[in-house]
């Protein structure tokens, strides 16, 4: 299967994505924050559909939307980002406002079908230097925040007695997200942002690993979920996104189980 | 005794003030706390800080950390004017809910070592040496592989006294450190924190709801009521008179069978209880 273009451009693609999205959800779903990045991708689909209406990129678009939904979510703090109702009301305004765009838009339903449930082997190599140039910069602003971050998200008061800015971080960090889930939607569209996101990393922070051991292996595992799904994808022919959401809640649940069978 | 509202001129200048107070009225969320306070605590001194909810001992904290600047008034730490970040104050907040159960408590403690600087997690041979001194301080290796979700409250309540010894702070504020143990750790808890604080002579003002586990091991008392302070010894702040005058309402205090019972006139049971702001149940 390596031998056709689109695929190793769907292996890569899937590498730069997965990189990102294993350490970011570890964070994530450390900080109880993963309906704000379901919600990001939401805002990030009505972002697409307008790119697309002006003949823009649709990464441009969900990058843009979830990006600025994240900023203003992070400035928002603690009035919005613990409110599921609040939350929930900006996702389906922002579903609704992408319902709408769609309509407006004449070939809608391929573009709605790529948007909502991904299209990895339409990734063009072009598109490929986007996202090993957003995965980059993901990373490395992680790289710099770990560590208050971290410190912050176990004891925020301690960490703001010690002078972290709890909100500046806040606001950083879902700006991270908002770049990662909009990495992530290429892959598995906006509706199944969780299976990479917050799947892998929520398996690992079972396994009680050390900081730094549990971001690389929330990597490690989104990745082999993403590799695993694009070539059980192509013996099957079956959408890779079906393959990485199943793959990701088989996942959790076999360490799960494993771990109650130990009698943890 | 030093009489809130006044010159703290009663202390002996010998040693060196750790906490200076000029004047300080604080608020939280517009409402005004504490009011023209104006206090001096020597170095080394245990201080235990004592009144109702919201009489404002979380706020004074919070003000001594440079997180919420006073509305007037002048505060120093060391001779230096109060400034947040400052990593000779130790500051270890109540207990809540735990996050990141999972980790080990080697890996909890380890958070907190220069939490504050950007990077990487990655804490080298002398930070993991320094985490196991904190460790060993508190009497905590043993808990160091264990995931802290599987810890009782005394033991969390340990690292995270290992975690505010990380800097080597002059001053430790601990708030309610007593809240959420049982009477036997209770006093096995202050009395581990009055040896380290001798050991490394720092400064503690420790919060309390209730004085009894504190009886004998604090060098003062830090009364807070109605918007006042009161600092003194035991003997001073402890007494019928002197808590009537800070409340301005009658107050007595009782002792009996070694312990002490501050009593609303009327009440039957401890004001620090009943006296909580904006309940008027027991009215």
């Amino acid at each position: 299967m390596l031998e056709y273009d689109f695929m190793r451009t769907a292996f890569l693609a899937a590498l730069l994505v997965a990189l990102v999205c294993g350490p970011v959800g570890w964070f994530l779903v450390l900080r109880g924050q993963t309906f704000a990045s379901h919600a990001l991708s939401h805002v990030g689909f009505a972002g697409a559909t307008g790119a697309l209406m002006f003949g823009l990129s649709p990464l441009t678009g969900l990058a843009g939307g979830a990006l600025g939904a994240g900023i203003l979510m992070g400035l928002a703090g603690e009035r919005v980002a613990g409110r599921d109702v609040m939350i929930g009301l900006v996702l389906s305004v922002a579903m609704g406002v992408g319902a709408l765009f769609l309509h407006l838009l004449t070939r809608s339903a391929s573009a709605a079908t790529a948007l909502l449930f991904g299209d990895i082997l339409g990734i063009s190599p072009g598109m490929l230097g986007w996202l090993a140039a957003l995965s980059a910069g993901c990373l490395l602003g992680l790289a710099v925040l770990a560590r208050p971050l971290l410190f912050a998200t176990l004891q925020p008061e301690m960490a703001e007695a010690r002078g972290v800015r709890l909100q500046v971080l806040d606001v950083l960090f879902l700006a991270l997200v908002a770049i990662a889930t909009a990495e992530c939607a290429q892959i598995t569209g906006v509706l199944l942002v969780f299976t990479l996101m917050v799947a892998p990393a929520a398996t690992v922070l079972r396994l009680s690993l050390p900081p730094l051991g549990g971001l690389a292996a929330a990597a490690g595992l989104a990745l082999a979920e993403a590799w695993g799904g694009l070539i059980l994808s192509w013996e099957t022919d079956y959408p890779t996104s079906f393959w990485i959401a199943l793959l990701g809640g088989a996942g959790f649940m076999l360490v799960g189980l494993v771990q109650r069978a130990r009698g943890a | 005794m030093t009489r809130a509202g006044h010159e703290p001129h009663g202390m002996t200048p010998a040693v060196p003030e750790s906490i200076r107070l000029q004047d300080v009225t604080l608020a939280r969320g517009g409402r005004v706390v504490l009011s023209q306070i104006s206090l001096a605590i020597p170095q080394g001194s245990f201080v235990g800080v004592l009144g109702a909810n919201g009489a404002g001992k979380t706020t004074l904290f919070h003000a001594l950390l440079g997180l919420e600047p006073p509305v007037r008034g002048g505060m120093w730490v060391n001779g230096q004017p109060v400034r947040r970040g400052n990593s000779a104050v130790g500051y270890m907040p109540q207990m809540r809910k735990l996050v990141g159960g999972q980790f080990s408590g080697w890996s909890m403690v380890a958070t907190a070592l220069h939490g504050q600087r950007w990077g990487l997690p990655w804490y080298g041979r002398a930070g993991r040496a320094a985490v196991d001194a904190a460790l060993a301080a508190v009497d905590a290796q043993a808990l160091a592989q264990r995931p802290v979700a599987t810890l009782s409250g005394g033991e969390r309540q340990r690292l995270l006294l290992a975690q505010t010894l990380l800097d080597d702070p002059s001053v430790l504020l601990l708030d309610e450190p007593l809240a959420s143990l049982d009477p036997a750790r209770m006093r096995e808890t202050v009395e581990r924190i009055h040896a380290l604080a001798q050991a490394r002579r720092m400064t503690v003002l420790m919060s309390a709801h209730d004085i009894n586990p504190l009886l004998g091991v604090m060098d003062h008392v830090l009364y807070l009521a109605r918007g006042r302070a009161l600092l003194g010894t035991e003997e001073e702040v402890i007494t019928t008179d002197a808590l009537t005058a800070l409340y301005g309402a009658p107050v007595d205090v009782v002792r009996a069978g070694g312990r002490v019972f501050v009593v609303a006139e009327g009440g039957g049971s401890a004001l620090h209880m009943q006296d909580c702001g904006g309940c008027s149940a027991h009215a």
